[in-house]
């Protein structure tokens, strides 16, 4: 039974989640671009903001960018300059820093959001239980860290990198090598993956528009240019019927 | 020389009653939905005042607009595009509701449910955005009207600067003018240039400037960098919004609303030929002052043979340039140079200008001690000091702004004599630099204001940029959600549903 759930929460899910979350974010993107957006609550209070929003949002790139590369440098690589306890110290103490600037902005974010009149009043559930998750997601994640430092070998951070490298390779690694690690690791990650899961649908797809491209556009005008119909070669063809 | 062509429009402040019927009927037409409330594509503040938002026309508060860097360049006042970025997650230049105001209702419904009471039921406000009651109005979308609140408030209106303003908080030496405000759909609009995302643009066919609300992302980047804070954010649907000068009703060749339903008849639109290739250097100019007078040099003859063989090559159809050339726009800000653009200090380019209004002269020239110059009086001797007008309108220059006062003075004198005296007095036309039959054409066009000489607007040749096949059977504007009414439709993405005010209101 223990395997069987172990093979659906890290085999079966992480893939349910990360299909939806590509295919779902490609069809909001196509159907309902008009929902697409941050959903700034700026406008309406700006108390609490400056301070939640920036340590949130700053900690919470440097947490997924320190994920993304920490979980899939294949271990040859990163053991040319480091040993694996160092960069299971490295990630504890980045991750620990960015994690608490993280939590602090976000709890200020949430409480701002559940206990302002005005902004409570104009938010969706979703803009509320994205806020829960990622605070419970953020909490859970904090806890792993002394647990970490339990194993000061780096088994269970191997662990997690080789079956997050399995999954994103296709070839998922056996489902019960992970059935070592202590429940927060678990937690997080099922979390972790719930969060893929619910992206598409709420206003997490943000993320996508990271307007970027900003610091490439030529000059700061944008011109738009109605092209006629006859020069684009675009003409309906027409039936002889009509 | 790039040719483009632009809807442009002038309003007559000497003839604005204040009757916020613009006001009304744009909002009627476009910002009466949820979460945009407190939202004015169109509004008309007294002046002196602060405005709305509050102290709008204070820069060093608000970083709207451009500056001119050292080496020449121009970029926005609220930062590079690193800046911007660096900013995005709190933007530190963005006004808060309460810089407009709290939207409002009041519980009406008390007034007809209400048990037997003592005293008299009243129907008590309650904010639009929370629901929650609201024991005290604070703050409206118009709150200084007609002069509403102490002078040393509406006295911090920067319009001020350089001019001795404590004189004119006495009632005696009071005065005050209206200024009816929308999007200025700008040459060099700072909107544009501060959006992250593209999504705003301006049409090379007419000029406007608009949002496109699929591609806003609600960076909320342009409310900040528009300094006149013409765009709006919809807290409902987290997307910008501002006017969007009624296209759909320019394209068909008519008046946008505020024009048509205003009864004043202040308002002129018209066609205006501009020098595309030449905005970046207009906007640069070194001296302020100087801005105003670059943004003429921008504007090109419609009459001119080079112009006219260039616009043809440059796309710009033959209607338009015959609208050019019949354009009161033209008229007014070119020829008679009564009309002048609104802070040009910011370097945006606008294209929304304003005639000053002229004033009751003041008590002492009444009694003889300031210049009545024969049957015309001194402008300096008018109650609205030159310099506010100046600081409004010319980036604090006064030359330009009396000469335009000047010139409606002696149209008044000239067709007093014309029609009371019945006598042709070329000479007052001559002293301000006009002939007679100008003068005349000015009062056709000023004063008597007929429909087809203010409005004049060719249509958009839509069908050869658009395949109307393909539009049939479609709906018109929509919330994103196909043809479906936005309040019933379960949307999987979470798009807009609009709430029901009143179940929030009866919370």
């Amino acid at each position: 039974m223990r395997d069987v759930i172990f093979r659906i929460l890290f085999v079966w899910y992480p893939y349910f989640c990360l299909t939806t979350f590509i295919i779902g974010s490609l069809i909001r993107f196509d159907r309902d671009q008009y929902s697409w957006k941050a959903s700034s609550s700026q406008m309406l209070r700006k108390r609490q903001l400056y301070w939640g929003s920036n340590l949130f949002h700053f900690g919470i790139l440097f947490l997924v960018f320190g994920h993304t590369v920490g979980l899939l440098t294949p271990t040859s690589v990163y053991t040319l300059v480091m040993t694996v306890p160092q960069k299971q110290l490295i990630a504890v103490i980045a991750g620990g820093i960015a994690g608490i600037a993280c939590f602090v902005g976000l709890t200020l974010l949430l409480h701002r959001r559940l206990f302002d009149a005005r902004i409570r009043q104009t938010s969706t559930a979703m803009d509320i239980a994205v806020l829960l998750i990622l605070w419970v997601q953020l909490i859970l994640g904090l806890i792993t860290l002394p647990f970490s430092l339990g194993h000061r070998d780096g088994s269970a951070m191997l662990t997690l990198s080789h079956w997050a490298q399995g999954i994103v390779t296709l070839a998922p690694v056996d489902p019960t090598t992970l059935q070592g690690l202590e429940w927060p690791f678990l937690a997080h990650l099922v979390l972790g993956m719930t969060i893929f899961l619910v992206f598409p649908f709420s206003r997490l797809v943000h993320i996508w528009s990271a307007p970027v491209w900003y610091l490439g556009r030529r000059g700061y005008q944008v011109v738009r240019t109605r092209k006629p119909l006859t020069s684009s070669g675009a003409r309906r063809p027409m039936k002889p019927a009509e | 020389m790039k040719v483009r062509a632009q809807i442009a429009m002038v309003l007559n402040l000497d003839k604005c009653i204040g009757c916020h019927t613009c006001s009304v009927t744009c909002k009627n037409v476009w910002t009466s939905r949820e979460g945009m409330e407190y939202a004015w594509f169109n509004n008309v503040e007294t002046k002196p005042g602060i405005g709305y938002p509050k102290e709008w026309e204070n820069q060093d508060r608000w970083n709207g607009g451009w500056k001119r860097k050292r080496n020449g360049k121009i970029e926005p006042k609220i930062g590079g595009k690193w800046r911007i970025l660096a900013n995005i997650f709190a933007n530190p230049d963005l006004p808060e509701l309460d810089d407009y105001y709290e939207p409002f209702t009041f519980d009406y419904e008390h007034l007809q449910k209400a048990p037997e009471l003592q005293a008299f039921p009243t129907a008590r406000p309650r904010s639009l955005v929370s629901g929650e009651r609201m024991e005290k109005i604070e703050w409206g979308p118009n709150w200084e009207e007609i002069l509403g609140g102490e002078f040393s408030k509406r006295s911090a209106d920067v319009n001020f600067e350089g001019v001795q303003k404590e004189i004119y908080g006495q009632f005696e030496n009071t005065f005050m003018m209206y200024l009816p405000r929308l999007c200025e759909h700008c040459l060099n609009p700072t909107c544009v240039a501060s959006c992250p995302s593209g999504a705003i643009y301006k049409r090379e066919e007419d000029g406007i400037v608009l949002i496109d609300q699929d591609k806003c992302r609600g960076w909320r980047m342009c409310v900040s960098g528009c300094p006149y804070k013409k765009i709006y954010f919809n807290w409902s649907s987290g997307k910008s919004e501002k006017c969007i000068f009624c296209y759909p009703r320019i394209e068909a060749g008519q008046p946008t609303v505020c024009s048509e339903t205003c009864v004043g008849r202040i308002r002129y639109l018209g066609v205006v030929l501009y020098d595309a290739d030449r905005i970046e250097e207009a906007a640069s100019a070194p001296d302020e002052k100087d801005l105003y007078e670059a943004q003429l040099g921008l504007f090109l003859d419609p009459s001119d043979p080079s112009v006219i063989a260039q616009a043809r090559a440059d796309g710009v159809p033959d209607a338009w340039l015959e609208a050019a050339r019949k354009s009161p726009i033209w008229k007014m800000a070119m020829e008679w140079k009564v009309a002048f653009p609104l802070h040009p200090e910011y370097r945006t380019l606008p294209m929304v200008w304003y005639v000053p209004p002229l004033s009751p002269i003041t008590a002492a020239a009444e009694a003889g001690k300031m210049g009545i110059d024969g049957a015309m009086p001194d402008v300096r001797s008018l109650r609205i000091p030159l310099k506010y007008l100046a600081n409004l309108l010319t980036a604090g220059d006064e030359k330009p702004v009396a000469t335009g006062l000047e010139r409606m003075l002696a149209m008044r004198a000239y067709m007093r004599a014309k029609t009371i005296d019945g006598v042709i007095d070329e000479a007052i036309a001559q002293k301000v630099g006009l002939t007679g039959q100008q003068i005349e054409e000015m009062y056709h066009i000023m004063a008597i204001a007929n429909y087809e000489d203010r409005f004049v607007i060719p249509t958009t040749h839509r069908e050869v940029t658009e395949d109307a096949y393909e539009l049939r059977g479609q709906c018109g504007f929509t919330f994103g959600d196909g043809c479906m009414p936005s309040d019933n439709k379960v949307n999987l993405f979470g798009g807009v549903k609009l709430k029901n005010d009143r179940k929030k209101v009866e919370a």
